[in-house]
């Protein structure tokens, strides 16, 4: 089936697709029923565009223009060539979950010798004989919005990570999306991670292509619930194919005293977005978030963020640097909202694009909504180039044009990137910011 | 011999005026000159043009460095070569540890130069015995380029690279301008140290004052784009005494 020729003028291709993958879904009775349901919601507005406000800057219509057909089960080859491409992006000491071409790779992950109080099982498993609930928790996120609801309507596999409580684990957990078609084709992941309270985790996620996978499209989604006295740290890189298409989707909510600290990069893929929304369900909980975008050629990532704070004694830090270069598009939206009885919220927002071409563009959009009456909250912005008399300083000392704003543009991300607290995963983000950096020159 | 440095009648224009009408100068190894006159003469161009600061047009004249054009040459290429300019307000760089800074540049002017690279570990012993020799307390390396540093301790940040790069030539542009007395002596003595047979120093300076610390083999004074007159180390004290006034009209 062509589904180029099925599709109509408002993106919405995906109804032949949905209908023919629907046999490779996993999941009967109520979980079908839910893709179903969720494929309705997505079919009612097809791709986002523009004309909609959340997605005014990122319109997938244009950017993306169709959905892609589910990408096949990858067979031995596709399997090699991912086993190739995640040794490079192992990190010393982490617990490895690999998923080529949206399904769960047991033979390149490390299930072996789990923590006591660490489960791990595959979204399909969960999806086919899971218990009730947790298929439940598994369809919370939000389906007004439409990439959602796709992802939640052809999810085809994933992780699904419980934490007991008191569990602390040391070895950080790394899920590594690999795409490995050279045929174009969609992928769709959900994962899941449920910390209990007084547990603690860094989970790193990681989206790369082997060699020769192109104009893939990877759709991902993520729940997490943070326990009360809990802490996630987690680490999120973004270096798909520069045809690839990546959407992604995170819902976190954290319960009291709880404490959440991200980073996020993206340096690849053609189109991306990335759309978080962090709830606060409990008091006294803390949530830093980092994010960096490096950009350059016709690349387009848009990160779009939603701090809920429900409830008091809560606190927010987003920190935003964006790098663009060429005729590269970077988009960062930030809403927090804090809701009435959220008094003594305490939520900042800094976002700064550095600009290295006259055509490259960067959005920033911050939106506070604010309901209660004792709350400090602030945001800033700021757009510009590279400082000339910081240029020649350098140059001055020895550094050619390059090496000078090599050395600048380091030290612009730097501070996002700084707020890393793991060592091996800090030299992560550093090694692939340097990739970037000697791709450009 | 060949002179170190040449400046043959420099002319130099800002968007559409003309700073430096004609100016000429010649240095040779182990000297040093200093350059006086009152603010707007063209004295901080000069050094500008010669480091290669873009936003400055030379319309005529040369500047030689051992007999290659200098003005033909990038800015990095000028540093690699053993020029190296003093900067009178050098920028703070949040983010680029110092050390960082210092171990980039030093490679890269040694990559220029066909050097080998100094690993980390070597680049930290040569680093720690040169900030040691200049008082320069460890802990100002980790800081960001010149984040926080006070005005001495900028100074002594570039005398620190001065030493560090081990330039042929070195040009300090108004090094006296925010240096109480004390900060312009260990300042002083750290470019008294790098004199050597091999190196020329241009100091360029408003005040007679710093002139005692550092004491020059050349003084010339300057005055709308031109150098007025010429002479020995006495000449600065004949100016501290009758002022700049008399070589205005002279210009």
């Amino acid at each position: 089936m062509n589904l180029a020729l099925a599709k109509n003028e408002t993106g919405r291709a995906l109804s032949d697709s949905f209908a023919v993958a629907r046999d490779r879904l996993p999941g009967t009775g109520k979980v079908a029923e839910a893709r179903s349901a969720a494929f309705d919601a997505y079919d009612r507005v097809g791709l986002p565009h523009r004309r909609i406000e959340d997605w005014k800057y990122t319109d997938l219509r244009a950017l993306m223009r169709e959905v892609l057909p589910l990408a096949p089960a990858p067979d031995a080859a596709a399997l090699k060539q991912a086993a190739a491409a995640v040794k490079l992006q192992a990190i010393k000491g982490a617990r490895r979950l690999v998923l080529v071409d949206g399904v769960f790779a047991p033979k390149l992950s490390e299930l072996d010798g789990l923590e006591k109080g660490l489960a791990i099982r595959t979204l399909r498993e969960v999806l086919e004989a899971g218990d009730a609930a947790l298929q439940t928790q598994l369809f919370t996120p939000d389906t007004a919005n439409p990439m959602v609801a796709l992802n939640s309507a052809m999810m085809t596999d994933g992780v699904v990570i419980e934490i007991a409580d008191g569990v602390v684990l040391k070895q950080p957990l790394q899920v590594i999306h690999v795409a490995t078609g050279a045929t174009p084709a969609a992928m769709f992941t959900r994962s899941l991670l449920r910390l209990g309270k007084d547990a603690g985790v860094t989970l790193v996620e990681s989206y790369i292509a082997a060699d020769g996978a192109k104009s893939y499209q990877a759709h991902d989604s993520l729940i997490v619930s943070i326990g009360d006295n809990s802490r996630l740290d987690h680490v999120r890189l973004v270096e798909d194919a520069r045809e690839a298409v990546n959407i992604s989707s995170a819902v976190l909510t954290l319960g009291a005293h709880a404490h959440f600290n991200t980073f996020g990069m993206t340096s690849g893929a053609a189109v991306s977005r990335y759309q978080a929304t962090i709830a606060f369900a409990g008091e006294h909980s803390r949530v830093e978030t980092n994010g960096v975008n490096l950009l350059n050629g016709r690349q387009h990532a848009d990160t779009t963020l939603f701090m809920d704070h429900a409830v008091p004694h809560c606190a927010s830090r987003e920190v935003f640097r964006a790098v663009a270069d060429d005729r590269a598009h970077s988009v960062f939206q930030g809403r927090i909202i804090v809701r009435p009885d959220a008094q003594k919220t305490d939520a900042k927002m800094m976002t700064r694009a550095l600009l290295l071409s006259d055509e490259a563009e960067a959005d920033n959009k911050p939106e506070l909504e604010i309901f209660a009456d004792d709350v400090t909250c602030g945001h800033g912005a700021t757009t510009g180039a590279l400082d000339e008399s910081l240029l020649f300083y350098l140059r001055a000392r020895g550094l050619s044009e390059k090496e000078a704003q090599a050395l600048l543009i380091q030290a612009f991300v730097g501070e996002a990137i700084e707020s890393i607290v793991n060592d091996d995963l800090r030299e992560l983000a550093i090694a692939a910011a340097q990739r970037w950096l000697e791709a450009r020159s | 011999m060949t002179a170190l440095l040449e400046v043959k009648d420099l002319k130099v224009r800002v968007e559409d005026n003309e700073i430096l009408h004609g100016l000429t100068l010649t240095v040779n190894p182990g000297e040093v000159h200093a350059i006086m006159g009152p603010n707007g003469s063209g004295k901080s161009t000069l050094s500008h043009v010669i480091a290669g600061k873009p936003g400055y047009e030379v319309t005529d004249g040369q500047i030689l460095f051992r007999g290659e054009d200098l003005l033909e040459m990038e800015p990095d290429e000028r540093a690699a070569k053993g020029v190296f300019l003093a900067f009178q307000y050098p920028v703070e760089i949040p983010g680029v540890t110092t050390w960082n800074f210092l171990h980039t540049a030093l490679n890269a002017q040694r990559k220029a130069r066909g050097e080998s690279q100094l690993s980390s570990p070597e680049f930290l012993k040569k680093v720690r015995a040169v900030a040691k020799s200049l008082n320069i307390p460890q802990d100002m390396l980790k800081r960001g380029v010149n984040v926080g540093f006070s005005g001495g301790e900028k100074k002594r940040n570039e005398i620190l690279q001065m030493a560090l790069f081990e330039p042929a030539v070195c040009i300090l542009d108004e090094m006296d301008s925010g240096l109480d007395i004390d900060a312009l002596r260990v300042a002083a003595d750290g470019v008294n140290a790098l004199r050597s047979p091999e190196r020329a120093m241009v100091v360029i300076t408003h005040y007679q004052r710093l002139l005692n610390y550092i004491v020059p083999d050349f003084v010339h004074v300057m005055s709308k784009g031109r150098v007025v007159k010429s002479g020995g180390k006495d000449l600065a004290l004949e100016l501290e005494a009758s002022g700049y006034a008399q070589f205005e009209d002279a210009a």
